[in-house]
This record gives C-alpha cells, sequence and structure tokens, in this order.
C-alpha cells in the first residue's frame, strides 16, 4: 500500500497552484476557505471563531466572507458545540468545530466518543456525523496543565473515530481538507507550538519561521494529503524514529545532534495509521524509538510499541525505547523539563545504538 | 455565638412509597379549559405563566373545551385514537415475548401513548423527532412497518440494525426518528443542532427534541436550552415528565416546588406545561410549537404531564419503591380511555368498533410478530453475522479491522 522508500510529499494530489509561504495558522484557514468554497454543507464553529476569528486566528475573516450562517461564534460550552455539530451531521451538513484548547475537550467526550464515533454503527448506516472537530495540542507555550496537554491517546482508544495531528503547513492543509471531506468524524489535532515555526525543542533558541522552511510552502488552492497515510519525514539507516506533531522535529535535532542516520516516521495519521510504512522502516534498520508528548502510561507509543513487536520481533536488534512527557500533570514553571528535547530523544538514540 | 441550628440536608422524598398511597396534589393541576392560549408570535417572557399551570383540554366528561381546544377531524381523531391502541397491544405482546427470552430486554410506554401519537400527527412529513427509549406511538403514528420493529426486538438475521443495539433503540431515518443512543440525553443538543442545520440551508424543516424528567439533570438538557435559545433553533424540547427514572421520583431531578416548563422560561425560551394524558391537548400545544418554531419565532419547551404505568423496563419491578396501584389513582387518568369517551362523546365512535379495532390490531401484531420469529429471534441463535460486527465502524473498514475480522476467522 505505501513503499516504504516513498520519498516525504510523494503521495500529495499533485496540485498544479502557486505555491505562497504560510504558517501552519495560514494554511488551516485557508483549508477552512477552500472547503467553504466547493462546499456549502461546510459550516464552522466554535469559542471567538466567528468576528475575531479565533484565539489563535485560525478562522479570522472567514466569516466576513462567507457569512455569519456559516461561520459563527458558540457559547462556551464543548458538550453543546460537538452535540449540535453531531445533529447538523445527521442533517447532512459537514460542520468543523473548534475546541479552544485540546485540555477542554473533555467536557465534550460523551458527545465524541459515545454520539459521534458510533452513530454510523449504531443505526447501521441510517445516520453519519461527518464532523471534523479541531483543536490545538501540545506545550511549549508556558499554558500549563489546561492549555498544553496531548490527549490523543484518549481519541486513539475510541473506535470509530480518526485521530490526525500534522507536523507542518502543508500537511494542515492537505489533511484538514482530508479530514472535512471524509465521511467519519476527525479528531484534529493541531500542535500549537508549530502554528508559526518548526519548534525542535531548543527553546532558549529563535524560531525558523515556516516562511524560511520548505514545508512552509503552502499551494493556494484544493489539494489533500490522504489519511492512514505517514510521511518518511527523514530517510536513513540506523534506526527508526516514530513519532508525530512537534517531536518530529525535535527527533530531526536529536538525530542532527548525535550523528545517527535515524529515519523519521511522521504518522500524520495516528489512527487508524499507516502500518506498512512503519514496518518497513523497522525491518529495514532493526531498531526503533517511539516519541510523543503526551504522558507515558497507556500513551499511544504503548500502541506503536505492541504493534512494532507484534509485526517485526524477529528484525529487531534491540529493545524498543519510548521517550514520552512524564506521567505528571503538564507543569507551569518546569515546563522544559516536563518536555522531551533533544537531549532526551538524542540520548535514546544513543541507548539504542549501544544495545 | 451562633444563633442557628445545626443544618441539614435536604433529600427530597415522594409522598407515595409502598404501603401508603401518594398526594397527588404536588401536581397543581389546572382545570381544563381554564389557561389561556397566546398568539404563536407570543414572546417567550409571556409564556411564564403557561410554564406554571396545565393546558387541558377535555374535561372529566370527555368534551373539549376552552381556548386549546383544537379543529381537528374525526378521521384523524380515529387515526390518533388506533395509533394509541396499537402502541399499546404492541407493547403489551412484546413484554410477553420478552419473558418468552425472544428478546433480551424491553421497554413498554404504557399510559404515555398520547404524547408521542398526537405530536407525530401535528409534524410534517421530513420533519426529525430525536427520540427517547418511550417514543413508540411515534413510529406507530407514522405507520412504520411492525416487521422491521420486531426484527430489531429480535436482533434477529432482519435486524435492520445488524444485532448491534439493545431492543427499542430503533433508528427510523425515513419516518424521521433518529437513533436512539441509550446515553441519555445527548440527543437533546443534537436536535437543536438538526434544526440549527435546517436554517442555516433555508429548509423548512423542524426538529423535535426528547428527554425524560430524570435525565434533565443532565449537562445536554441545559446546553440544548442555551444553543436552541441563542440560535433560535426550530425544535421542540418536549419534556415528558413521567414522575420516575427508574426508582428516583422526579424531584431528584429538580421538580419540587418548580416545574420542568419553568427551566424554559429562565432561558427565554417560549414554555408550555400541559396535560400529556389529553390527545386534544397534545395536538394543540404541538401545533403552537410548531408553528412558532417554522415561523422563524424560534424553539418551545413542553413539559407533557404523565406517569410511566408500567415498569421502566423488563429488568424493573417498581412496586419496590412506589404504591403498586398508584396509576389507578394519577389524577390525569388513562389516555386512552380519556380519548375513547372524548370520540364515543362526539359521536364517531362506538363501544363495538372500540373492540373490532383492538380485535384487528392484535392480530396484525401478533400476524408480524410470528413473519419476525421466521427469520429467528436472539434465542433461537439466527442472529446477524459476527462479521458484521466489524462493518460501519468507519465508512471503509480500515486494516487493523480486516486483521481482526481474519483473527476471529469470519
Amino acid at each position: 500500500m505505501n513503499a516504504p522508500t516513498r520519498m516525504m510529499r510523494a503521495d500529495e494530489s499533485a496540485t498544479k497552484h502557486t505555491k505562497t509561504p504560510m504558517t501552519m495558522i495560514q494554511a488551516l484557514r485557508s483549508a477552512m476557505d477552500v472547503m467553504l468554497e466547493r462546499d456549502d454543507n461546510v459550516v464552522i464553529f466554535g469559542e471567538d471563531v466567528g468576528y475575531f476569528g479565533g484565539v489563535f486566528r485560525c478562522t479570522e475573516g472567514l466569516q466576513a466572507k462567507h457569512g455569519k450562517s456559516r461561520v459563527f461564534d458558540a457559547p462556551i460550552s464543548e458538550g453543546g458545540i460537538v452535540g449540535v455539530a453531531v445533529g447538523m451531521g445527521a442533517y447532512g451538513l459537514r460542520p468543523v468545530v473548534e475546541i479552544q484548547f485540546a485540555d477542554y475537550s473533555y467536557p465534550a467526550f460523551d458527545q465524541i466518543a459515545s454520539e459521534a464515533a458510533r452513530l454510523r454503527y449504531r443505526s447501521a448506516c441510517d445516520f453519519t456525523a461527518p464532523l471534523t472537530i479541531r483543536m490545538p495540542c501540545g506545550g511549549g507555550i508556558y499554558g500549563g496543565q489546561t492549555h498544553s496537554q496531548s490527549p490523543e491517546a484518549l481519541f486513539t482508544h475510541v473506535c470509530g473515530l480518526r485521530t490526525v495531528m500534522p507536523s507542518n503547513p502543508y500537511d494542515a492543509k492537505g489533511l484538514l481538507i482530508a479530514a472535512i471531506e471524509c465521511d467519519d468524524p476527525v479528531i484534529f489535532l493541531e500542535p500549537k507550538r508549530l502554528y508559526n515555526g518548526p519548534f525542535d525543542g531548543h527553546h532558549d533558541q529563535p524560531v525558523v519561521p515556516w516562511t524560511k522552511h520548505p514545508l512552509g510552502a503552502v499551494p493556494e488552492g484544493y489539494y489533500t494529503v490522504p489519511l492512514e497515510s505517514a510521511a518518511v519525514f527523514r530517510p536513513g539507516k540506523d534506526l527508526t524514529v516514530l513519532a508525530y506533531g512537534t517531536m518530529v522535529f525535535v527527533a530531526e535535532a536529536a538525530a542532527r545532534e548525535t550523528g545517527i542516520d535515524a529515519e523519521i516516521i511522521d504518522l500524520r495519521s495516528i489512527w487508524p495509521l499507516d502500518l506498512d510504512t512503519i514496518v518497513a522502516s523497522v525491518k529495514k534498520t532493526g531498531r526503533c524509538v517511539v516519541v510523543h508528548e503526551a504522558t507515558r502510561t497507556s500513551g499511544f507509543g504503548a500502541e506503536l510499541v505492541a504493534l512494532v513487536q507484534e509485526h517485526c520481533f524477529y528484525h529487531l536488534e534491540a529493545p524498543i525505547e519510548r521517550v514520552t512527557g512524564w506521567d505528571t500533570p503538564y507543569p507551569h514553571a518546569q515546563e522544559w523539563a516536563y518536555f522531551a528535547g533533544p537531549k532526551r530523544v538524542g540520548a535514546a538514540l544513543k541507548r539504542v545504538m549501544e544495545a | 455565638m451562633n444563633q442557628h441550628p445545626p443544618l441539614h440536608l435536604h433529600v427530597p422524598e415522594p409522598t407515595g412509597r409502598p404501603g401508603h398511597d401518594t398526594d397527588f396534589s404536588y401536581l397543581h393541576l389546572s382545570r381544563a379549559g381554564e389557561v389561556r392560549r397566546p398568539p404563536v408570535d407570543a414572546l417567550p417572557s409571556d409564556t411564564s405563566d403557561l410554564a406554571y399551570t396545565l393546558v387541558r383540554v377535555l374535561d372529566d366528561e370527555g368534551c373539549a373545551i376552552g381556548p386549546w381546544a383544537p379543529d381537528i377531524t374525526p378521521d384523524l381523531l380515529r387515526f390518533g385514537l388506533r395509533a394509541m391502541m396499537k402502541t399499546r397491544i404492541f407493547d403489551a405482546r412484546m413484554v410477553i415475548a420478552q419473558r418468552q427470552k425472544k428478546m433480551s430486554f424491553y421497554m413498554q410506554s404504557l399510559g404515555e401513548e398520547a404524547i408521542g401519537t398526537a405530536h407525530a400527527l401535528a409534524l410534517s412529513e421530513g420533519d426529525m423527532c430525536f427520540p427517547t427509549y418511550r417514543q413508540q406511538s411515534l413510529l406507530m403514528a407514522r405507520e412504520v412497518p411492525l416487521v422491521d420493529l420486531i426484527c430489531q426486538l429480535f436482533s434477529n438475521e432482519h435486524d435492520p440494525l445488524k444485532g448491534r443495539q439493545l431492543p427499542v433503540m430503533y433508528s427510523v431515518r425515513k419516518a424521521g426518528f433518529f437513533s436512539i443512543s441509550g446515553n441519555l440525553a445527548t440527543q437533546f443538543i443534537q436536535a437543536v443542532g438538526w434544526g440549527m442545520a435546517s436554517a442555516i440551508k433555508g429548509d423548512t424543516k423542524i426538529a423535535s427534541a426528547w428527554i425524560g424528567d430524570g435525565a434533565t439533570a443532565e449537562s445536554d438538557f441545559h446546553t440544548a436550552l442555551t444553543f436552541a435559545h441563542v440560535y433560535r433553533a426550530p425544535v421542540i424540547l418536549n419534556v415528558v415528565n413521567n414522575q420516575w427514572a427508574i426508582s428516583t421520583f422526579q424531584t431528584i431531578a429538580g421538580g419540587e416546588s418548580t416545574t420542568f416548563a419553568a427551566r424554559g422560561v429562565g432561558c427565554g425560551i417560549a414554555s408550555l406545561r400541559v396535560d400529556g394524558n389529553d390527545f386534544l391537548a397534545v395536538y394543540a400545544a404541538s401545533q403552537w410549537a410548531i408553528e412558532r418554531a417554522r415561523s422563524n419565532l424560534g424553539p418551545t419547551l413542553i413539559e407533557w404531564l404523565t406517569y410511566r404505568a408500567g415498569p421502566h423496563s423488563t429488568s424493573d419491578d417498581p412496586s419496590k419503591y412506589r404504591p403498586a396501584d398508584d396509576w389507578s389513582h394519577f389524577p390525569l387518568g388513562d389516555p386512552l380511555a380519556r380519548l375513547k369517551q372524548h370520540l364515543i362523546g362526539i359521536g364517531v365512535w362506538s363501544e363495538q368498533e372500540h373492540q373490532e379495532t383492538h380485535d384487528a390490531l392484535e392480530a396484525e401484531v401478533i400476524a408480524a410478530q410470528k413473519e419476525a420469529e421466521r427469520y429467528g429471534t436472539l434465542s433461537d441463535g439466527r442472529i446477524p453475522s459476527a462479521s458484521a460486527m466489524f462493518e460501519d465502524v468507519y465508512k471503509e473498514m480500515p486494516a487493523h479491522l480486516r486483521r481482526q475480522r481474519q483473527e476471529l476467522g469470519v
């Protein structure tokens, strides 16, 4: 299905459109703009997303362009936002809702896990809920315990959901369009520390803006990055790093700084995932490190380790390592002791190479 | 020095328990015909008296009186009575079938048949109800084929829901009946979203949301009121106050010294409290709310006052927590008997027609059950295939589910 040697971007549904430098915020906005234009059934709402354009400004200008009945403010009620989105989906719309921070998604959990995720199944396709739930995730902005979490594993544990996390503006736009067009409910996690540049974990150094990064060049029009498709972000021979979101750049920095020729797989779609790309890479390198920002225990890394063990055991030359956030709430002042930066990732790469 | 006695926690109790009768004066009933009928474009705040009184049309003699008496043809009245009878006969037969282990579970709607029936008749085709598990009268009024329903109840090879749902958790989109969740209250806010979608698209369809008194304590109920008010959603917010949520009396959901209708007024929503055992009052109040919704005048919350005459489900024994003969003392009576009395009183029905209709409906239900049994029951093993378990989790089956299906060997 996915050739292991496929280079990054080879899967894009090629576009003739001009590429423009965009931040991830601009790329996400462009995706919503394109879809509002293409499909009358797309509506966008959430807290502060209407007139103001969202606290991260992802929907700025969309209400003025597409009208108040397509892009509007919602009450501060995440359960209500997702609940009405399920009803709109049942009617035939394609709602794209914003949860202001992933940390605020818990009041909506019943509507996500019991309703959106299972409506197609329980009604035997009589009703469906084709909604996209966007939410900024991850730390690195001194957001403390309520503006920093990465709850992807809570969603990957729910059957019927798709969980996606882009790592760059190009993928963000293509994946968001694919998510909006998808007939399944999609949890679309946006690593907020990547909104303005490819942050690699060196918090004491200035971040390169997306305008100076090749993945910040984004086509203006319609294109998709398919779901269930990982990218070989950095080809390599020594070991395989499985990562997504911010950790893709942290892993890249760790590989550069340790001189280890790591093959970094950017999952992009966390679940359902592109197992073939993962398995082909680990079978090639024989070593694997799993990295995520979220807490460790029952994190998605545990699932990745299990899958690699099930599918690649006889190719492994070293135990698989996990580098993750600690099993604590995301702290405020101690943010950088919590965050799994390039130093911790690099140390794991070395241990796995030495094993 | 503290002058106050020690604080104590108030835990509401029903007035009746096994061994002593209920004092139903807590219901604060109005007389038939007593309550005013405001114009459909009344401001929500101008309905506050209607949230604390009770809209009633049929008096004790079965006469339709007062400003809410609807203009309704004898044909529609007879159709409504027949649908109510069909609901009751169907329920009774299915309770027996459950005891015979043909299904795992059943929930009857005894005593509440007027609400869904009259409401469905007031709605139009294309409108969407978001029901709870006790609105089977909506399906009977929409004449959904009984065989389909029974195949769902039996979880058999013809179950339209492929064996995935508990009995009674129907989904019948073509009859305007949304998939029943089983998680309480979730559908209430979804109905508001459906209505908002209709308004966004410039459609003319409206939504009708259903909830019981107990589940109004869930946040989805309050959220639904907020969203419905904010966006002036074309939706009817029905609260069926049947007094009991399993063993929990409605005062534990917050009904003591107030009404559930009053919740609506506080949120800026036009609100009515209506005799749910009075077919004509249900029809009239539904028409009023439907006209408001369809005219862009926004939502209406209606509290339907009724009584859950049967157990919560086939797994429940209400004689453990309320007087066994409670329903026979309920002051709003039996909705079916009251409509029958009215129809005979106005000369469009007779005891003989009633008996003949009853017998014909019973035969229809028995025939449908026989046909459904040809496709199997839960106990005889003719259930949907195990491979169907893996379908429809996603639109296209992902690789991991294909592998798991293979692992099961189906």
